[in-house]
């Protein structure tokens, strides 16, 4: 008894130090960004360009603007589609098409983020013959588009079927249904999942290496190169110069700020709304 | 109850307009898969006919004399993705038994959270974060106590520079930990209570309720959850490709750099000049799609095939 009590005991203390040790790299890599970012984050690191090679100074603008652009991008086309075909997969999971396209969605998330990159520049980047802001924005679009899929699918299964034989007793049909009642009604979920989806592509550097490429200046045009804040970091983090090593810092401080704070608010929305 | 709309029966015109272009962009979605494994294909033939098969096995890459072989970056994929799993899975599954059944709920629900937010951090961040904290650690950490305690046995030799193949897996290990644990929490979620009572109520302790009642049921669903992982870590690319050193030269020693067959393609795919190096890029590009493409189906197919049973 009291050997199997010692082993109880053993077994508790070695899980309960597994879930303090999951902890220590989070923090560490969260600390080390903080105190390598925050001294190197200025005003004029958000709104000034780049500085050429030697001379010290000069920001990130371009690139966070670029960032945001090509999320968007990829966002406007992927994000209606993911709802309507995460709709599809919940309100018609018996049509034989769910079936292929629920496998297709796996399968599309569990495609590399560098091979969506060449896919995006065979598709793109080859027919036009340079790099470009659209490629880019196809490549996050693909990103995005099967996490906003499977999200808008779960947050509808969560309804309940009374509320669907509600709206069918009202003599609705099922568009209406599908539209006023269960989209309306979970459009809080629905946007979480958005969230999620943009957040992870804002954090995506992959596949924007041979699509957007970079670019060292504002640039708004769609068949032009963009620069993006995970490319410029990654740029400027193998580069020998311990100036743009800070920048890169900055930059990934920046990051980081975008991409948990919208998946922090996004999970804390969720909460208070359930 | 209705689970979902019914669909069969329909006579509504706007229904039917709903669900023929629903179902068109499913076919869409689902041929635009096969474009690009077809696309890929394209891309890869002039290298697929110079090379043949015989690509996978050799283990020259040399851009100058034209001559390309996957098999430095095909090890380097394995080599560090199931290195990270023999760090992270355990680590993984244990972290999401105290979560469930150890730690109280409030607590568990945030540590939860943290787990998750580290899949949230961005690639490039842990890049950027293992060439200049990690490594150092590494080198003058790990290497030395791996050598003093290991040292006899060829893969713990030679010099480190702190970049290398167990950098790369530290880093693929820390970024699939939170795949790997918030399924297994899903699969744990799954048991019933009564079993676990029933567990207890005959007397067993914590960790032998534990091992009887919840890891000997959702024994699949953790295979399930470490195949995720693992099609997770063969696919990471930036991060790998910041710490991993990229040569293509092989070698025994996990200090030693290396290459795997994502960070070959970030690396080379911008700046290759001429059209057998992008297509032999893109023959990677196919293999590692493949490799991918057939562990996710197969976790896919551990997850059909056994959950309904737990």
């Amino acid at each position: 008894m009291i050997w199997r009590k010692t082993k109880n005991y053993f077994f508790i203390t070695i899980l309960t130090l597994s879930g303090i040790a999951v902890l220590i790299p989070l923090i560490l890599i969260i600390i080390y960004v903080i105190k390598m970012g925050f001294s190197s984050l200025n005003w004029q690191f958000i709104t000034h360009l780049p500085r050429p090679v030697g001379e010290s100074g000069g920001g990130m603008a371009h690139a966070i603007v670029g960032t945001l652009f090509l999320v968007g991008l990829g966002g406007i086309f992927s994000i209606p589609l993911g709802i309507m075909l995460g709709t599809y997969l919940s309100e018609f999971k018996k049509d034989k098409m769910a079936k292929f396209l629920r496998h297709t969605i796996d399968l599309f998330s569990g495609i590399p983020s560098i091979v969506i990159g060449i896919f995006a520049y065979i598709l793109v980047v080859i027919p036009f013959k340079h790099f470009s802001a659209l490629s880019g924005g196809v490549a996050l679009g693909i990103i995005i588009l099967p996490i906003v899929t499977r999200t808008t699918e779960e947050i509808l299964k969560l309804i309940p079927g009374t509320t669907r034989e509600a709206g069918l007793a009202l003599g609705l049909n099922r568009t209406k249904i599908i539209w006023h009642i269960l989209i309306k009604g979970s459009r809080a979920g629905i946007f979480t999942g958005i969230i999620l989806a943009t957040s992870r592509a804002a954090g995506e550097t992959a596949p924007l290496l041979f699509t957007a490429f970079g670019n060292s200046y504002f640039s708004f045009q769609l068949m032009q190169p963009m620069a993006s804040l995970p490319a410029q970091i990654y740029t400027y983090a193998i580069s020998p110069f311990a100036d743009w090593q800070r920048q890169a810092w900055a930059g990934s401080f920046v990051l980081i700020i975008i991409v948990l704070g919208l998946n922090l608010s996004a999970r804390f929305f969720m909460r208070q709304k359930s | 109850m209705l689970e979902s709309l019914p669909c069969r029966r329909m006579q509504n015109r706007q229904d039917l307009i709903t669900l023929w272009l629903m179902r068109w962009l499913a076919a869409m979605i689902v041929l635009l898969l096969i474009l690009l494994v077809i696309l890929l294909c394209k891309l890869a033939l002039p290298a697929i006919s110079k090379f043949g098969l015989g690509f996978i096995l050799s283990d020259t890459w040399n851009p100058i004399t034209e001559e390309f072989g996957a098999f430095p970056f095909i090890i380097g994929t394995l080599i560090t993705s199931f290195m990270a799993l023999l760090m992270a899975a355990p680590l993984s599954v244990s972290v999401a038994l105290f979560i469930c059944e150890i730690c109280p709920k409030q607590l568990g629900r945030l540590l939860g959270t943290f787990v998750e937010m580290i899949a949230a951090v961005p690639s490039i961040v842990f890049g950027l974060w293992g060439i200049f904290s990690l490594a150092p650690w590494v080198q003058n950490v790990v290497t030395p106590f791996l050598k003093n305690t290991l040292g006899f046995l060829p893969f713990f030799q030679g010099p480190s520079y702190g970049i290398g193949v167990l950098t790369a897996s530290l880093i693929l290990s820390i970024m699939i930990t939170p795949t790997i644990c918030t399924f297994c929490r899903e699969v744990f979620n799954t048991i019933p209570s009564q079993t676990k009572e029933a567990a207890l109520a005959l007397g067993a302790t914590r960790f032998e309720m534990i091992k009887i009642a919840i890891l000997k049921p959702s024994y699949s669903g953790m295979i399930a959850g470490i195949v995720l992982g693992l099609g997770r870590a063969l696919g990471e690319t930036m991060a790998v490709a910041m710490v991993i050193g990229n040569t293509s030269r092989l070698s025994l020693s996990i200090f030693a750099p290396g290459s795997t067959m994502a960070s070959v393609i970030a690396n080379e795919y911008a700046e290759a000049s001429n059209a057998i190096h992008l297509a032999s890029l893109g023959y990677i590009a196919l293999l590692l799609l493949a490799i991918t493409l057939i562990i996710n189906s197969f976790a896919r197919f551990i997850i059909w095939k056994w959950t309904p049973k737990i």
